[in-house]
């Protein structure tokens, strides 16, 4: 991050980076596989949050588009499916949590508010945001890293063939 | 005197109306941006509110109408506060939780489930942009530069709610239904997003206000892009779980589906959430598709100098647009039976899945072609070619789709050949299970 950038991007900048870091925390500490994921879910948010905040549009919609909607969405149902660790041992949503969470999002509110009072309201929309957001993501994909990206294509297609054989094997003869 | 006082308290009101900058370009100071975004925004979701109530009240009377029946007509003028008294009596009654919920997620889930659709409409362009004493206002709540990725992404989140409400009941019937229903809006997400990249080739832009603009000057995408109409049409039922595609909520098989252990407000929350996705899907229909706040015919509308005139009638039409297509979802829902299982999982995945990946490439090839021969976006010539492609298309998938193999009626009779081996199947099921006895 550059240092002369106004407090309000630098205040929220941190602000979702704290946040992804703990969601991310609490990630991997939860008893439950079903609160687990909805906690990365919450990371996917707050790294789309970041890119936005670092102009890249596109990259952020994309996360929440690609990631949180889909993959977690499949994820989640196998999860489900499997049905692991009985929802009510696990609860982790005690009142005493609830409270604390609630005072940490007033103090973030708190300090948000500060942050904004210190200093002059940031300008609307930096002058450098391209138009067209796509084109610039098209040119490097289609030109320079064409390999690549079509290499990764063929590297998911192999997944998905893989996958349907380990499926195939497991059936039984009809 | 009185009428005096009354002026000089209005004159500082006029004085700040009379900034001397120019109307017609975008806003560029912080304060008034801020304060008619915020006015925006309650706007927008009180008249959104107040419309998907209303909607409620719509669907029974119309589903009376397609009846033959009279419907709500007692509570105010014509039945009309028949919406407050069911609003009344969610919240008057009692809320129960099942013992076995999770019961953070139970609590959870019915939010989840309405707020990815009310987001939505933070990107969606509902008219001209108004001219104001402070500059030009956009006539979109935030008007970001990947407005239609938006859209896609947080629409493609309202699935969490379903699923979530399906899996923290802790009852077999909820699960199924959440199950069921994250299968159809993958599948069907799929082709809707495929169905997009088309309106994408032909913008070249994300932003909404853009495609607006393209379809005003080279035609709406309903004529340019029918195929991928048909496809995104059929793909929001499925997004927005109405008939035919109400699966995840079956009556017969499956109680109440994802929401059978819901009461009072948080059940309603579910119907309430089902109508929001309503309005959100008529209205990217309306704004993809049909030209949004385009009033057709005319071009005066899309163009600088703007006015008041203009963004009041601009709203009118994309209202009209909009009302059509929430009275077709009813009209769908009480004139359709529901599609089996089976036929929507092979209409998503062997029909419209191949059909619309085949179309993108054949209007990619096109465009690219239209292109290298020289022919103006903005010609009769490039409409023309456009729209008998797709008409050609539209017929070939009507006549391919009508001839009863890939989307069977459920009332048709089945084949000898798929009868005696669906016999063979059970016949051989009962003898496993009588020899596991």
């Amino acid at each position: 991050m550059h240092t002369d950038l106004p407090l309000f991007f630098t205040f929220h900048f941190y602000l979702f980076g704290l946040l992804a870091v703990g969601s991310a925390l609490l990630f991997v500490t939860r008893k439950s596989p079903v609160s687990a994921a909805l906690w990365l879910v919450n990371v996917m948010f707050c790294l789309a949050a970041e890119y936005v905040m670092l102009d890249a549009h596109f990259v952020g919609a994309v996360q929440i588009l690609v990631y949180a909607g889909a993959i977690m969405v499949v994820f989640i149902f196998v999860v489900m499916l499997l049905n692991l660790g009985h929802p009510s041992e696990t609860s982790d949503f005690r009142s005493k949590g609830t409270r604390l969470a609630a005072g940490a999002v007033a103090l973030a509110l708190a300090a948000e508010v500060l942050a904004i009072q210190r200093q002059p309201w940031p300008q609307l929309a930096s002058p450098d945001v391209p138009d067209n957001v796509i084109r610039p993501v098209a040119q490097a994909i289609f030109t320079e890293y064409l390999l690549a990206f079509e290499v990764t294509s063929v590297l998911l297609l192999v997944a998905i063939i893989g996958a349907v054989t380990l499926a195939k094997r497991g059936a039984q003869p009809s | 005197m009185r009428t005096r006082r009354a002026l000089l308290a209005v004159a500082p009101l006029l004085a700040a109306c009379n900034t001397g900058i120019d109307p017609q370009r975008p806003i560029e100071d912080f304060w008034p941006f801020t304060i008619l975004t915020i006015v925006k925004m309650v706007i927008v979701f009180t008249v959104y509110m107040v419309g998907v109530a209303l909607l409620t009240f719509a669907e029974r009377k119309i589903s009376a109408w397609i009846q033959d029946r009279i419907g709500p007509n007692r509570v105010l003028w014509k039945g009309v506060g028949q919406v407050l008294a069911d609003g009344v009596k969610n919240f008057m009654k009692e809320e129960t939780y099942p013992a076995a919920a999770y019961k953070a997620l139970f609590i959870l889930a019915p939010a989840l489930a309405f707020v990815p659709a009310m987001v939505t409409w933070a990107v969606i362009p509902f008219a001209a942009p108004l001219p104001t004493p402070w500059g030009l206002m956009s006539m979109t709540v935030a008007d970001l530069p990947v407005g239609f990725l938006f859209t896609l992404a947080i629409s493609s989140l309202g699935v969490y709610g379903i699923v979530l409400a399906g899996w923290s009941s802790n009852n077999k019937y909820a699960l199924l239904g959440g199950l069921r229903s994250s299968a159809q809006m993958i599948s069907y997400e799929i082709a809707m997003g495929m169905s997009t990249v088309c309106v994408l080739l032909l913008a070249g832009n994300v932003n909404l206000n853009t495609i607006v603009q393209q379809q005003a000057t080279q035609g709406w995408n309903v004529i340019l892009l029918s195929l991928a109409f048909l496809v995104f049409f059929i793909a929001t039922y499925a997004e927005t779980n109405r008939l035919p595609f109400d699966l995840p909520e079956a009556e017969s098989e499956l109680i109440a589906g994802y929401n059978t252990e819901y009461s009072a407000m948080k059940f309603s929350m579910f119907p309430i959430a089902e109508y929001a996705n309503m309005v959100t899907a008529s209205a990217l229909t309306s704004l993809l598709f049909f030209g949004g706040w385009d009033i057709p015919f005319t071009t005066w509308d899309n163009v600088p100098p703007w006015s008041a005139l203009k963004t009041l009638l601009t709203l009118g039409a994309f209202a009209t647009k909009m009302i059509f297509f929430l009275f077709t979802f009813m009209w769908i829902r009480w004139t359709l039976p529901r599609f089996r299982y089976d036929q929507l999982m092979s209409l998503g995945w062997k029909v419209m899945l191949p059909a619309i990946l085949a179309y993108v490439v054949l209007v990619a090839a096109v465009l690219l072609g239209l292109d290298a021969a020289g022919i103006a976006r903005e010609s009769r010539a490039f409409t023309g070619i456009l729209f008998a492609l797709n008409f050609a298309c539209v017929a070939l998938l009507l006549v391919v789709l009508d001839r009863g193999r890939l989307v069977s009626p459920a009332a048709s009779r089945l084949r000898t050949a798929e009868l005696s081996r669906l016999r063979a199947v059970a016949a051989r099921s009962t003898l496993a299970a009588t020899q596991g006895d």
